[in-house]
This record gives C-alpha cells, sequence and structure tokens, in this order.
C-alpha cells in the first residue's frame, strides 16, 4: 500500500492548484499594473487544433494558441468570466467546498456575472481548465451525474469534517457513490485486484448479490452509462496508484463499445486534459462475436446504430485488432445484445461461465 | 317633353354640395371652418402682415342641440386682421358665388369667391340663417352687413347694413354664420388642421375656442414672411376653352397680336408672332397690294431700327419695287423669306408687324370653333417661354424648418426647397422636410404631412402621389426602419396645384410634379442617412465603452483576489485609452 505516497500526492495537488490559479491572477494583475490591457495565451481547442496522439493513446491539442485579451471587445466579457471562474474555484479549493456546473451558473450571479445560459458557464470552466491545466474537478466543481462503486477498498476521506475518517466500500450493499469526497479520498488499504466497470445498473447490482467482488476479488464500479468525468479520472487513480487491471463490461452495441472506449482513450472534448484516460483498461464484453458463440437472444441493428459504427471505423481511437474485428462483426451480423442477455441460461450464468472465460480471456 | 333651364353658379353648387366637400354634417363643419380660415391667412399674407385668426365654434345660442352623434347647428365666427374689403365689394363678395374671380393668377390658398361662399351658402341652406360679416380696410369706419344668398338668381340679399366708427384703427373681416355640422366627429381633423396649418404657417397666430370652451393656441414661432407673391398672367399651356372666352370677354386688345401680348404670361412680340403665324391667326399683307407709300413705309421701318437695317440693310427702294411687281408669292411673308433666305422667320415677321403689314382679327370676332383652335394651338406650340416662379409663393427653407421645429420639437430636421418647375404651363416648386424624433409618433409607417400652397390636405392620404412616392422608396437605403419616429413633409406650391377633385384633397400623379417630389424627399432622405449613421455609430461607441467600464474593473478586482493582493489596480487609464482611440 503505497498509502504516504498517494496522501502527499492529493494534499500536494491542492496546493500546487491554489498556486497556479494565485500565478494566473498575478500575471493578470501585473499587466493591469503596468497599464497594459490584461491578456493570457491558452492552447486552441478548436476543432483543427485537436488530434490523437497514439503515443499517449488520446487525443490532444496541438501548436495552435489563442491569446485572449481584455483589450478586444469581443474577448472581454469571457475574459472577465474566466478571471472571474478563476476565483471562484480557488475559493472553492481554499475553503474545501464543492460545487457543481449548475452551481456555477448561479453562483455567477451573486458577482453580477451574468452567463446566457448553461452552455456558456460550462464553456468558460473549459476555458479555465485550457488555461490552467487542471481539471475542473480539481477546482471541486462536480457534475451532476453520479456513478457507483463496491468492494474491498478502504479510503481516507480528505473532505472537511470526514478528514482522516475510514470507509471500507464493501459496507453499503447498493454501492457507494462516487461524490466529491469519494474522489478527494486517499486510499488506505486495497484487498482487490482487479477493477470491474460495468455499464448498467442491473447488472452491478446482481454481481454484488453474486459476490463477484469476493469470488474475483474485484472493485466494482458502476459507469451508468457513460463514465463520467470524475469516474474517469478514479479509474485512472484505481490503475496508476494502486496498478490494478480494469475491466470494462457493456452491452454489446456500438454504444456500449464507446462507453469502453472513452474510459480508455478519452474524449476529444477533453482534449486539453490529461488524467482522465486509462490506456491499459481493457474492453471485455459484450463483444459482437460473443453474440454469435454464446447464441446469445438479439436484436437486429437500427439504422442509427449502424451509422455510428462506420463513425467509428473512421475513428482513430479504433486502431486495435479487436476494435476492427468487432466493428466488422457488427456489421456483418447486423445484431446487438444486452448484457442481461445472459440471463436466458439462468441468473447466474454471466458470473459463473461467462465472466471467468472473459477474465482468463484477458488475462492471456 | 324635356325641358331646359338654365340655373345660376350658386344654384348649381346648392344642387352639387358634395363635389365642393360638404358630403356630411362632419365634413361639412371641417371644410367651412378651412375655408374661412384660409381665406383669413390669405388675405393677412396679401398685406404682408403676420396673421392672427380667431376662430370660435358654439353650439347655438349656448344651448345644446347636438344630439348623440353631435349632429346639431353651431355658430361659426372666424376673426383676422387681413386686408379688410371695401363697403361695396362686401355683398358680392360674401352672397354671390364665383364673385370676384380674378383673370390673373398668383398663388393663394384658395380662390377667394368659392370656398368661403360655398361654406356660407351651405350654411344658410341647412339653417336659413344670414351670415353677418363685418370689415374695415383700416380706414374710419367699420361696415357691418347682414346677408343671404338669393340661390337662384345668384345675388346677395341686403337684409341689413350698419356703419359704426372705427376709433381703434381696426382692420380685418369679421365672418359669422350658423351651419348644421358634427364637430365631435370632425374634431380631430379640425385639430389636426389647426396643427399642421400652424406647422406650414410658423409666422401665424392661431387661436381657436371648440363648443366646449376649450381654447386652442398655435402662437407664432417667427414674424418673417414669406416674400408675397407677384401676380402673374395666364401661361398659354394652361389656359382653356373657358379661360380663353373670358379674356375675350374682358379685353380691350383689338388685334390677336395685342391680345397675346397683353393677357399671357411670358409672351412679347417675338413670341405673339411666331405662335400665331404657327397657329394661322395672322396673315400679311399680299404683295401686289402693296402701293408705293407702303414700300416707302417699310423701308423706313429697315432704317429706324439697327437690328432691320443689318438683316435688310442690302436692299434699295427700286429693287423691292421691281421685285414686288414680278412675284408671284401670294404673302409678304413668303415673299420676303424666298429674297432673305438666311432671315429668320420672326425678324420678318416683326418687320412686317413694325411696318403694319400683319393682320389679325379682333378677338371680340373670333367663332367658337377658332377659339378652341386657337386652344388647341397653344398647347401644341412648342416655344412658349416656361413660366416664371415668381408668382409663387413658397415657404422657404427657414421657415418650414421653424414650422416643423415649433409643432414637431423634432431631434433631427432636413429641409429642401426644389428649384421651380412647370406642369401644363403651370408653375411649381416643392418644398420637403424629413424629421426625426421628438413629438412625431413611432410607427410602422412614416407621418406624412401634405401641404399644397399652404394648406394641409388631411384626407385620401392613400391617394396622394406623395405618398405614393414615399411607398416606392426603398427606405432601408437610407437606414429608415420600421417603427422609427419619422415623419416626411411635403409642400406643393403651384398657381393651380393638381387636385384630382374638386374638395382639395389629394394631388395627381403629374410626372413632371411626382419626379419633383421624388428628388426632394431623396434629398432630405440622404440627410437624414447622415444623422442616422452617426447616431448608430455613437450608440454602438457607448455600448463599447459601457462593455469596457463594466467588465475592466471586475477583471481588476478579481485577479487582485486571485494574485492574494490588497490593492485593486487602476483601471482609469485603461477605460480612458479606449475611448481616445475612438475619437482619433
Amino acid at each position: 500500500m503505497k498509502k504516504s505516497e498517494s496522501e502527499i500526492s492529493v494534499k500536494k495537488k491542492s496546493t500546487k492548484i491554489l498556486a497556479d490559479l494565485r500565478g494566473f491572477g498575478g500575471n493578470l494583475y501585473g499587466q493591469m499594473e503596468k497599464g497594459k490591457f490584461p491578456w493570457v495565451e491558452m492552447p486552441s481547442r478548436s476543432t483543427e487544433n485537436i488530434y490523437y496522439n497514439p503515443d499517449v493513446r488520446q487525443y490532444v491539442l496541438g501548436e495552435k494558441s489563442v491569446r485572449r485579451t481584455a483589450r478586444n471587445i469581443r474577448h472581454i466579457k469571457p475574459f472577465t468570466q474566466m478571471v472571474w471562474a478563476g476565483y471562484f474555484a480557488s475559493e472553492l479549493v481554499k475553503n474545501r467546498k464543492t460545487s457543481t456546473l449548475r452551481d456555477v451558473y448561479y453562483s455567477a450571479q451573486a458577482y453580477e456575472m451574468t452567463f446566457k445560459d448553461q452552455p456558456e458557464s460550462n464553456n468558460i470552466i473549459t476555458d479555465l481548465e485550457t488555461a490552467t491545466g487542471f481539471a475542473r474537478e480539481d477546482f471541486n466543481v462536480f457534475p451532476e451525474e453520479r456513478s457507483a462503486i463496491f468492494g474491498d477498498l478502504t479510503i481516507e476521506y480528505t473532505v472537511p469534517g470526514y478528514e482522516g475518517k475510514q470507509l471500507n466500500l464493501t459496507s453499503h450493499p447498493d454501492g457507494v457513490m462516487i461524490g466529491p469526497s469519494v474522489v478527494s479520498a486517499e486510499f488506505a488499504k486495497a484487498g482487490c485486484d482487479k477493477v470491474i466497470a460495468i455499464e448498467k445498473g442491473g447488472l452491478f447490482t446482481r454481481f454484488i448479490e453474486e459476490r463477484v467482488h469476493e469470488k474475483y476479488n474485484a472493485l466494482l464500479i458502476l459507469t451508468a452509462g457513460q463514465a463520467p468525468r470524475a469516474t474517469r479520472h478514479f479509474l485512472n487513480r484505481l490503475n496508476r496508484e494502486l496498478e490494478l487491471p480494469v475491466f470494462i463490461f457493456t452491452d454489446g452495441d456500438p454504444w456500449g463499445m464507446h462507453i469502453a472506449m472513452v474510459i480508455i482513450s478519452g474524449s476529444a472534448n477533453a482534449a486539453h486534459l490529461r488524467g482522465l484516460t486509462t490506456p491499459d483498461a481493457k474492453w471485455s464484453g459484450v463483444y459482437a462475436t460473443d453474440i454469435v458463440d454464446y447464441k446469445l437472444p438479439s436484436d437486429p441493428l437500427t439504422d442509427v446504430d449502424i451509422k455510428r459504427l462506420h463513425e467509428l471505423e473512421k475513428d482513430p481511437r479504433y486502431t486495435g485488432d479487436l476494435w476492427k474485428r468487432e466493428i466488422k462483426t457488427f456489421l456483418k451480423i447486423k445484431k446487438k445484445a444486452e448484457q442481461e442477455a445472459f440471463s436466458r441460461y439462468g441468473l447466474t450464468y454471466i458470473v459463473d461461465e461467462y465472466l471467468p472465460t472473459k477474465l482468463n480471456e484477458m488475462a492471456d | 317633353m324635356v325641358t331646359f333651364q338654365e340655373i345660376s353658379p350658386a344654384d348649381f353648387f346648392y344642387r352639387n354640395r358634395d363635389i365642393a366637400g360638404f358630403t356630411n354634417p362632419s365634413r361639412a363643419i371641417f371644410v367651412s371652418v378651412r375655408e374661412l380660415v384660409e381665406n383669413s391667412l390669405d388675405s393677412a399674407d396679401q398685406m404682408n402682415v403676420p396673421p392672427e385668426v380667431y376662430v370660435r365654434l358654439t353650439e347655438e345660442d349656448g344651448v345644446t342641440t347636438a344630439t348623440e352623434s353631435g349632429n346639431g347647428v353651431y355658430k361659426l365666427m372666424v376673426m383676422d386682421n387681413g386686408s379688410g374689403i371695401a363697403a361695396r365689394h362686401i355683398p358680392s363678395a360674401f352672397g354671390q358665388v364665383l364673385f370676384g374671380s380674378n383673370y390673373k393668377l398668383k398663388q393663394a390658398r384658395g380662390t377667394f369667391g368659392l370656398g368661403g361662399t360655398m361654406a356660407i351658402l351651405y350654411g344658410q341652406i341647412t339653417t336659413h340663417k344670414p351670415v353677418l360679416i363685418r370689415s374695415s380696410t383700416g380706414g374710419s369706419k367699420i361696415y357691418e352687413f347682414k346677408l343671404m344668398i338669393d340661390i337662384q338668381r345668384n345675388r346677395p340679399l341686403i337684409l341689413d347694413r350698419k356703419t359704426r366708427r372705427n376709433k381703434e384703427n381696426w382692420r380685418g373681416t369679421i365672418v359669422e354664420y350658423s351651419l348644421e355640422g358634427d364637430y365631435y366627429r370632425a374634431m380631430s381633423k379640425i385639430l389636426e388642421y389647426m396643427k399642421q396649418t400652424a406647422l406650414v404657417t410658423p409666422y401665424a397666430d392661431i387661436r381657436f375656442v371648440d363648443p366646449k370652451g376649450r381654447l386652442y393656441m398655435f402662437t407664432k414661432a417667427t414674424s418673417k414672411m414669406p416674400p408675397p407673391p407677384e401676380e402673374t398672367l395666364a401661361h398659354p399651356y394652361g389656359v382653356d376653352v373657358e379661360t380663353l372666352h373670358r379674356l375675350i370677354g374682358i379685353t380691350t386688345s383689338r388685334n390677336m397680336l395685342d391680345f397675346m401680348r397683353k393677357h399671357f404670361h411670358r409672351v412679347g412680340q417675338g413670341t405673339s408672332l411666331s405662335f400665331l403665324d404657327f397657329a394661322g391667326f395672322i396673315r400679311t399683307s399680299s404683295p401686289q397690294s402693296m402701293k408705293p407709300e407702303d414700300i416707302a413705309k417699310l423701308m423706313e421701318t429697315v432704317k429706324k431700327s439697327k437690328k432691320f437695317r443689318q438683316y435688310f440693310g442690302k436692299i434699295s427702294e427700286e429693287k423691292l419695287k421691281a421685285a414686288l411687281k414680278k412675284t408671284k408669292h401670294p404673302n409678304m411673308l413668303e415673299f420676303m423669306q424666298s429674297h432673305f433666305p438666311e432671315v429668320d422667320k420672326v425678324v420678318i415677321l416683326r418687320l412686317l408687324a413694325a411696318a403694319g403689314f400683319v393682320r389679325s382679327k379682333n378677338p371680340k370676332k373670333l367663332k367658337p370653333s377658332e377659339i378652341v383652335k386657337l386652344v388647341r394651338m397653344m398647347k401644341k406650340f412648342p416655344d412658349f417661354l416656361p413660366p416664371d416662379a415668381g408668382c409663387l409663393s413658397p415657404l422657404g427653407e427657414d421657415l418650414l424648418r421653424a414650422g416643423i421645429l415649433k409643432e414637431l420639437k423634432p431631434e433631427f430636421i432636413a429641409v429642401s426647397q426644389r428649384k421651380p418647375s412647370t406642369y401644363s404651363g403651370h408653375p411649381f416648386i416643392v418644398e420637403t422636410a424629413i424629421a426625426y424624433g421628438g413629438d412625431i409618433p413611432k410607427k410602422d409607417d412614416i407621418v406624412v404631412y401634405r401641404f399644397a400652397n399652404k394648406i394641409p390636405l388631411l384626407y385620401d392620404e392613400a391617394s396622394d402621389v406623395s405618398v405614393r412616392v414615399i411607398k416606392s422608396i426603398n427606405w432601408r437605403r437610407y437606414k429608415v426602419a420600421p417603427g422609427m419616429p419619422l415623419a416626411i413633409l411635403v409642400h406643393l406650391c403651384s398657381t393651380k396645384v393638381p387636385y384630382k377633385t374638386v374638395g382639395k384633397e389629394f394631388i395627381a400623379d403629374r410626372p413632371e410634379v411626382k419626379s419633383e417630389i421624388l428628388n426632394g424627399i431623396r434629398e432630405v432622405a440622404r440627410r437624414l442617412q447622415i444623422f442616422l449613421t452617426k447616431r448608430e455609430h455613437v450608440a454602438k461607441e457607448k455600448k463599447r465603452l459601457s462593455v469596457f467600464s463594466k467588465y475592466l474593473p471586475k477583471i481588476a478586482r478579481f485577479s487582485t483576489d486571485l494574485a492574494g493582493k490588497t490593492e485593486t489596480p487602476d483601471v482609469e487609464l485603461l477605460l480612458k485609452s479606449v475611448r481616445k482611440y475612438e475619437e482619433e
């Protein structure tokens, strides 16, 4: 257990965030003190500046940068909003409070900083991420959507009022919500040797009931559809800090496949950020080939599904043999299956038969 | 059996009062007020004194006879400080339709003797009460007449006549009579008429007391008056058979040459000769009839004038005699033309006329068919000089501006007076103005104020040429957007306004008039465009500055807090630099 190391990392990080934000403000302050219009330079997030980098196995921003200056009438409002967002983030981090994107939108009004709408305020938070290189979760700004975790991992809270308190993540049979306090917690003790991420709540509950965590020594994570950024960040930490391999189970359709891909290689929208991807995570099913091999009950692919598959064919993230094979198979059989489809062989089949086979395959 | 019966002009109007605008009780009261006010304004204009007009409308005998609709008997009193009318003319001026028709032309609001008398006639036929006239030309006496009109004979009936001493040297006219009308329906039009009259006559004081005893005052904004119009003769292009007939009736000329010169605008000896020759109303003596003393007279006429010597100097009396003896030419004009082919026809005619060899009829002896032909030829003859605009009395740009500023208090105003122009022999001048903001209402359509010879035109706006012209303009080109508080004023001055109907309501589409109106409006619209562009620029700049002054202090505050400093940097200099940059 690398408790001391990770503890330092979390505390260090918030100190670094505060220092960077102070530097961000100090830079602008200095410019104004010299009688200049304040400005910042940051990487451009326009589509022509987003590239897929096969080395880091995620999208990254290119060389292009934009200069935002208060001298420009079109820049000054978003510029002010970004400075305010920086100020607001530093207050959150300093006071160890958390907030949501929706909250940010309303908080702005207290400072007579009105945002036209939610997307505008979200965009400003993204600007701040780009300008400072931190994710909004680092600023304690969390999304509304929540996923859950269950398994033998003991965490130690760092949030105010709970500092030092520990919790074993098997303590609640429904799983523990991955909220700000879990994301910012230190890892105290791990009794597991792998992570299984699951797309759907039904299967997550089934796995707990069937004691998958004990049988396979696994930490179970419910992504609840597309995994929220906080969850992706948490997966990254489990993989990096605890060196746990990550397996992802999704529905057998292009959308499930892409849930796995975003956990593995991230999205273009987050090209300006690092630490949200887990390149070594493995997609473990349901494959198109599983539909054939296990003779799973299936639905025909819709036009939208097929269109999506053709898009994925051209996506630079889908270069591995596995991906290519599965896309091809989907297009060939023109069928899709949900995770629950295994229930035709009995409620425990997926845990007793399918899962061990898959984990074995993966281990090879 | 069909019987034909001659009717008097008064009888004619009595039977056809609709065409003069007395269509219904509401229109009738409006037209009555308008006609009398116009006469008063004209009368003061002629004296070149700023008009003071007092109008009082009361419900008859102070008793409300008006029914629910406001239809009832009213007493109308109009007083002015105009020229006054000589005592001997008063009965005819107010008791006889078409009295005083002047054969000379000049711009005036109304043709006195028609509109005013019509109003009085209308009062008489609806109430059967006499009209009371008081007038003085400023002499020692004030004359007071009580009159009625003998409709069938078109004669004034004097019921009473008084003379008072004019102690205060008052000059002017008071007309007072009763009429049936509907004031409450006409009220908005009457008030609009007063307002627009005040706008186009900024040198007049107009007071109006309505039947409820409310006083409306339109006070003059200036004492400057437009130069009074000069009287002018009719232009040949604008003459019709009836006018010509009347001119022949009054003329003292014995021949056509003299007649043309004396009664027509810009017709001199030369024009008269070439026109009458063109029209075939003159002939020259025959060469065979030329006696030796005639030849001597011709030679003498040549010698007397330097100009004639220049053209005809080479000829000698002997040669002329010989040539005349041999010639086959039927008249002297052709004879002279064949011998002097290089000399202009008009010059030959001038010589022959000067020597007395041009003959024409006595105008009084023209046959009806000849009168018709003369009028037709007048329209065909291409060489009449265009009429002179001296007979017009436009308001002028300064007065127009003063009037609009007084009544509309606009934020921006542009006025323009076009050069004189003509249509069918009638001179006219178009004045245009455009005003923005102030008391002008914001409407989808531009507010249009139409005037003809200083009369506001209030009815049938959609049919008016100005409105058509305004509608045809692409206003977006002038930065005009719907909903702007915008007013356009068009004033047409002419000796003959091309009204489409007898009631002065709207102006017809004459191409010459239309194009002048269009150009006039374009001119002021261009100036409006400059104003609007500038305004837009200023507004943009204001907005721009407000953006900077809203956000820069915030940036300063947030960065100070972020940086952990205590003193906020001063952004005043930055704000100033933004402003300065724009001023350059």
